[in-house]
């Protein structure tokens, strides 16, 4: 067994200059994509319980085609048509923002379907009998409702979406992941940089993990 | 933009074309390399899915053993340690750290160490959901193992273990079709599965739309032939009057 490293090349100038910047990135990917991926990942779960055929089958195609393809042909996807739709290259960076949209749109958009199916269909019937509109009955009785009892599984997978972000390595996006490894190249320290960026990891995604159990025990409505 | 299926059939080493698409006397074409590279798909993740279920199976079942803290302890750190790392760093503990510890490990190929990370990976997952399988059990299954004189050994072996796997196949089935999603994440330590395939023959040839439609193709029929699988086995081994919970989320 070999356990000589040597972290000592760990200074503020190399977090500040290389892991910072990759961080700063991956969190923003995380919170934009969550953002976005609940946006239309509802729409999507309002499509498929709408009924109406012509809403249903497209969104149906969409989720189950996401779903099972690798998230990293997903990235490779994006990064050779959304330039070619545009006419112009656009960034790593950026191309990876709309892929991450798009991709969990597809997983909170099954998320939220569940959410809205555990409201009893009772409360939809009393909106539609004081007169709400689809919209109305939607937006004023299930989905805040549909969002509170789902709050637990949406952040797990935010989580879940976190430690994804590191898979944009696959088109070279300066994510985390990315400036542990410059750093540890640049410092010729691979080995002791590859375990730094495991630990973060692990604290950031158990830390916040800890934080959902503890929020589930306090908000869910039912159970 | 026109179509180019033609490229398939070329050769990669010198670009020309082959007749009946496939090559001969040692030379390749994409077609090859692609069934290739879908072959090592598929034995990464049949290989990380027996792994994971060994493991997975222990560690979920000892995390709900009777007066045992330590071993409840162990299988806790465990399930944490393996689900809150991403995958990708995962396969750079193994590809780049575990060797460096473990002289000996210098000459195990990267497909090895890539079903190690695969495989340690998913049993996290797994083990959660035969804990979750066992503790969804009434607690009067336990109980009745006891009180017909059986060992803790016996009980879980004749009791609480095979009704849990029943419940947790709907589970496992989506766990199975994850795997074969995540060996994408291969592509990372160069081993040449699909994905690999997909970004160099991309690469080569220029072809990417073309290349990446058949790859996504292969993807979308092995998911679906697992589907099918897993559907069967559930079907075969059902109880009538047993019924599982579904479950939404995870990748």
């Amino acid at each position: 067994m070999n356990l000589a490293f040597d972290f000592s090349f760990y200074s503020w100038d190399l977090v500040s200059n290389f892991i910072l910047k990759g961080l700063y990135f991956s969190v923003m990917l995380t919170l934009v994509a969550t953002l976005g991926g609940i946006f239309f990942g509802t729409l999507l779960a309002m499509m498929r319980l709408s009924g109406r055929k012509w809403l249903i089958v497209p969104a149906t195609i969409y989720v189950d085609g996401m779903r099972s393809i690798p998230l990293v042909m997903v990235i490779l996807w994006f990064f050779l048509l959304v330039p070619l739709f545009l006419g112009a290259p656009i960034g790593a960076e950026a191309s990876a923002t709309v892929t991450f949209i798009a991709f969990e749109a597809a997983y909170f958009s099954e998320i939220m379907r569940a959410g809205i199916q555990s409201i009893p269909r009772g409360q939809v019937f009393a909106g539609q009998a004081l007169g709400m509109t689809y919209g109305q009955n939607m937006r004023l009785i299930v989905l805040p409702q549909a969002f509170r009892n789902m709050l637990p599984v949406l952040l797990t997978q935010t989580i879940i979406l976190f430690q994804d972000t590191s898979l944009v390595y696959a088109i070279g996006a300066y994510d985390m992941l990315k400036g542990f490894e410059v750093a540890g190249k640049n410092y010729g320290r691979p080995i002791e940089a590859f375990i730094a960026a495991a630990v973060v990891y692990f604290v950031i995604c158990y830390s916040l993990s800890w934080l959902v159990k503890r929020m589930h025990k306090k908000i869910a409505i039912i159970h | 933009m026109a179509w180019d299926w033609q490229m398939f059939c070329e050769d990669t080493l010198d670009r020309t074309v082959r007749e009946g698409c496939f090559g001969t006397d040692g030379d390749i074409t994409y077609l090859d390399w692609m069934l290739s590279a879908w072959g090592w798909t598929v034995s990464v993740s049949l290989l990380a899915l027996v792994l994971a279920l060994a493991a997975g199976v222990v560690i979920g079942t000892i995390r709900t053993l009777p007066d045992s803290k330590w071993a409840v302890r162990f299988g806790n750190a465990w399930v944490e340690v393996f689900r809150n790392i991403p995958l990708l760093v995962q396969i750079f503990l193994w590809y780049h750290v575990v060797p460096a510890i473990f002289p000996a490990m210098k000459s195990v190929s990267g497909f090895v160490l890539v079903v190690l990370a695969l495989g340690f990976f998913t049993s996290a997952r797994i083990a959660e959901q035969v804990r979750s399988g066992i503790q969804a059990l009434p607690r009067g299954q336990r109980y009745a193992g006891m009180a017909v004189g059986f060992t803790t050994w016996q009980t879980y072996r004749h009791v609480l273990l095979p009704n849990a796997f029943r419940i947790i196949i709907p589970p496992l089935t989506s766990e199975t079709m994850n795997i074969f999603k995540n060996s994408s994440v291969a592509f990372a330590v160069s081993v040449t599965e699909l994905t690999m395939f997909a970004m160099q023959a991309q690469e080569e040839t220029g072809r990417g739309i073309e290349i990446y439609l058949a790859v996504t193709g292969l993807y979308i029929v092995s998911a679906f032939a697992i589907n099918r699988i897993m559907t069967f086995i559930e079907k075969r081994v059902r109880v009538p009057g047993l019924t599982a919970p579904s479950a939404a989320g995870g990748h």
